[in-house]
């Protein structure tokens, strides 16, 4: 019996992360090569607008926020550190990350009330909408969870979390550092891994079509079927 | 001089008879799939009235179109920043209940009914959400409703007009009203292209035709917001963008668009302008009373030698400025002057032209007798029934010199042509209101001609652009050899 725990974790965390990322990036790759016509936001806003803003303003904010405080802590985690050594910087940085994981659970709660109640809206949902949706409620309300119940997750995010997901990308899995953690650290870890799997599947796939060349692209759009040559 | 064709459009109201046979005719090619069924493409709106959707061109409420902000031209619902914050939840975005919500009847219930005292009925059922629905709105909603308290007093184009001339629209028994078909502009300076934040929408080079790239297309919803017009439609079902496309299968194979060739009262002209590319956000950027004059300053004479040279190094070929130099819609816009952009205040450059109403504007005789022909030459113009500020509102940006000068000129056509045939003017007369109107009697003749007597190749000259054609000689046959269409449609096969 004394095995199987191991032998688990091995799985969650050391080959589930390699099984969802190589599925992310094919998966992905191949959609976006074969179906372009589904890579889409799949907007709802049309059939109905004032719940949609209450819901996917805060859904969106909160998450694209919480994300980017991972990835820096992930990228500099001495930064991090030496950062949280004054008590009140780190409270402040706790109390930042905390309120905007609250601001994702509502958003997702409300972007989930707004889908089941709207009949317009409920028309155009899919069953993956809903798994997409509850496997994301699920992240963010274990996150706050984890947040509320094992406070300094910003400094021990960086302690120990951080060697864990820098030793995937070294393709040396150290899956013990992650042994003593709670199983909503677990839970946490695993579904986000899950997630990752299921993006290139559902309609999280717009992520990866964020409109960034907007920023720099020329104001107008002119496509030539075949573009004359202009004497110059 | 950077030269680009456009095809371009004259609508000519005082021939629209308002049967919307252009509507049903795109609807029924174009829009009958699930999710457009709200779309109108082509619809035709009672002015004054509320339009489709409602109150379309309110931009402080839509925020669609361009404004010039410090010396620069930017749209009014996006910028570099807003593209960003406007992502998640686009504050502009019309919803469907800005249109109506599209039903259809429960038809079976009339067979299926149970035996009873009553009569089935067939009850109307959402087709969004398939359930029995309330209908409280239509694509035509207004139609015909002039001196409507709800909905023609509502019409934005009343801004600027006094109580009398308010009241004087919808006097009880003498009120009045129009019609103004509409389709895409397929603009010069789109703000729906300049919105898209992933530039799925773009603009046709050799014709100008405005589209919508339906496998770039993300649903971020800008065009929709971005367009004063409010001609880029959402589809609920597939989450895609969805617009007028001119026909361009039609015109590619040299037939006229459905909406102009089924067009019962042949209001509808369809040609080739040039015009200079370089100038779009110079001209775009003009004070609002120029915008009318600087907006037909862009376009170029296809008969000018140094146009033609220019045209032939910026790679507009020969055929296309032969059709240019035959184009109806040339003569309206730049030789006669009697076509108008609507509301070139948006700076969109809509390159579908109006010639402006002349039947309710000229019934302007007190008592019940409606005159046509008055006496006092062109002073009803002024003290019109359909006040000149309202015309000012949709044709001028505000300005009525230019709705006037279409107004007097096409006037004195019509007393040079009742000379010519009833006699009851005389020529002396006749000839004096055309130089007042800055029209010799050749052109009036020829706009007689073309507005009463055109023919359909008269209407549409068509540049030869068939394109299918076209792709045969640049790549050969072979590669498309046992295709079974074009774009995403995946031929047929066996199995999954």
């Amino acid at each position: 019996m004394t095995n199987v725990a191991p032998l688990f974790d091995m799985f969650l965390f050391g080959a589930l992360p390699y099984v969802a990322l190589a599925l992310f990036v094919i998966a992905s790759v191949v959609r976006y090569r074969m179906m372009p016509y589904t890579y889409s936001s799949l907007s709802s806003q049309f059939l109905e607008n004032r719940q949609h803003f209450w819901a996917l303003v805060p859904l969106h904010y909160g998450i694209l926020t919480v994300l980017a405080g991972h990835l820096i802590a992930f990228l500099f985690p001495r930064e991090v550190l030496a950062w949280n050594g004054r008590p009140v910087r780190l409270y402040i940085l706790e109390v930042t990350a905390l309120a905007f994981g609250v601001m994702t659970v509502i958003g997702l709660v409300a972007a989930m009330v707004r889908r089941h109640s709207v009949p317009a809206i409920a028309r155009v949902t899919t069953g993956r909408d809903w798994i997409v949706l509850s496997l994301l409620l699920l992240q963010a309300a274990s996150g706050v969870m984890v947040a509320v119940l094992y406070p300094w997750g910003a400094s021990w995010y960086a302690a120990i979390a951080v060697p864990y997901l820098r030793s995937l990308f070294t393709l040396t899995p150290d899956v013990t550092i992650l042994a003593a953690m709670p199983w909503l650290i677990k839970l946490h870890i695993v579904n986000a891994f899950v997630l990752l799997a299921l993006a290139p599947f559902s309609r999280l796939v717009h992520v990866l079509v964020a409109p960034v060349p907007y920023l720099w692209r020329k104001t107008q759009v002119a496509r030539w079927y075949r573009r004359p040559k202009v004497a110059q | 001089m950077n030269v680009r064709s456009q095809v371009s459009m004259v609508f000519h109201l005082d021939k629209c008879i308002g049967c919307h046979t252009c509507s049903v005719a795109c609807k029924n090619i174009w829009t009958d799939r699930k999710g457009t069924e709200y779309m109108w493409w082509n619809n035709v709106e009672t002015k004054p009235g509320t339009g489709y959707p409602t109150q379309w061109e309110d931009q402080d409420k839509f925020n669609g179109g361009w404004q010039v902000q410090d010396g620069k031209l930017q749209l009014r619902s996006m910028s570099k920043a807003k593209s960003v914050t406007n992502l998640f939840h686009h504050p502009n975005m019309p919803t469907l209940d800005d249109y109506y919500h599209p039903w259809t009847y429960d038809y079976q219930h009339l067979f299926n009914a149970p035996e009873g005292t009553d009569q089935p009925t067939a009850r109307p059922i959402s087709m969004v959400t398939g359930e029995p629905c309330e209908i409280n709105a239509g694509p035509n909603w207004d139609d015909d409703l002039g001196g409507s308290p709800v909905y023609a007093e509502s019409d934005p184009n009343l801004a600027g007009l006094t109580i009398e001339q308010r009241q004087q629209l919808s006097a009880v028994e003498r009120l009045v009203f129009f019609y103004f078909p509409r389709i895409c502009n397929h603009c010069l300076n789109p703000a729906c292209v300049a919105a898209c934040p992933s530039g799925a929408l773009y603009k046709r080079g050799e014709d100008g035709i405005v589209l919508v790239d339906q496998t770039r297309c993300r649903a971020w919803r800008a065009c929709i917001a971005a367009c004063p017009y409010k001609k880029v439609y959402f589809n609920w079902h597939t989450g895609k963008s969805e617009k007028c496309i001119l026909c361009f299968p039609r015109l590619e194979t040299g037939q006229a668009p459905a909406c102009f060739h089924s067009c019962v009262g042949r209001i509808r002209y369809l040609g080739v302008l040039l015009y200079d590319a370089d100038r779009i956000e110079a001209v775009a950027s003009s004070p609002a009373e120029d915008l009318v004059e600087a907006h037909r300053s862009i376009v170029l004479d296809p008969s000018d030698p140094a146009v033609i040279a220019a045209a032939r190094a910026s790679g507009v070929h020969d055929s296309v400025i032969d059709a240019a130099q035959r184009s109806p819609v040339y003569k309206f816009v730049k030789i006669w002057k009697i076509a108008l952009p609507p509301h070139i205040e948006f700076r969109t450059l809509p390159m579908l032209f109006y010639v402006p109403p002349m039947a309710p504007v000229m019934a302007n005789r007190t008592g019940a007798v409606v005159d046509g022909v008055s006496t006092d030459l062109f002073s009803d113009i002024d003290d019109s029934r359909v006040p000149l500020q309202f015309l000012a509102n949709l044709f001028g940006a505000g300005h009525g010199g230019p709705v006037k000068y279409a107004l007097r000129k096409q006037k004195a056509v019509r007393w040079y042509r009742r000379a010519v045939t009833v006699g009851d003017v005389d020529m002396a007369t006749a000839e004096r209101m055309l130089r007042e109107a800055d029209c010799s009697p050749e052109e009036a003749e020829a706009i007689y001609r073309l507005t009463s007597l055109c023919t359909f190749d008269d209407r549409f000259v068509i540049p030869p652009m068939q394109r299918e054609q076209a792709l045969e000689m640049l790549e050969g046959p072979e590669p498309h050899k046992q295709g079974a269409g074009f774009g995403f449609i995946a031929g047929p096969k066996r199995g999954v």
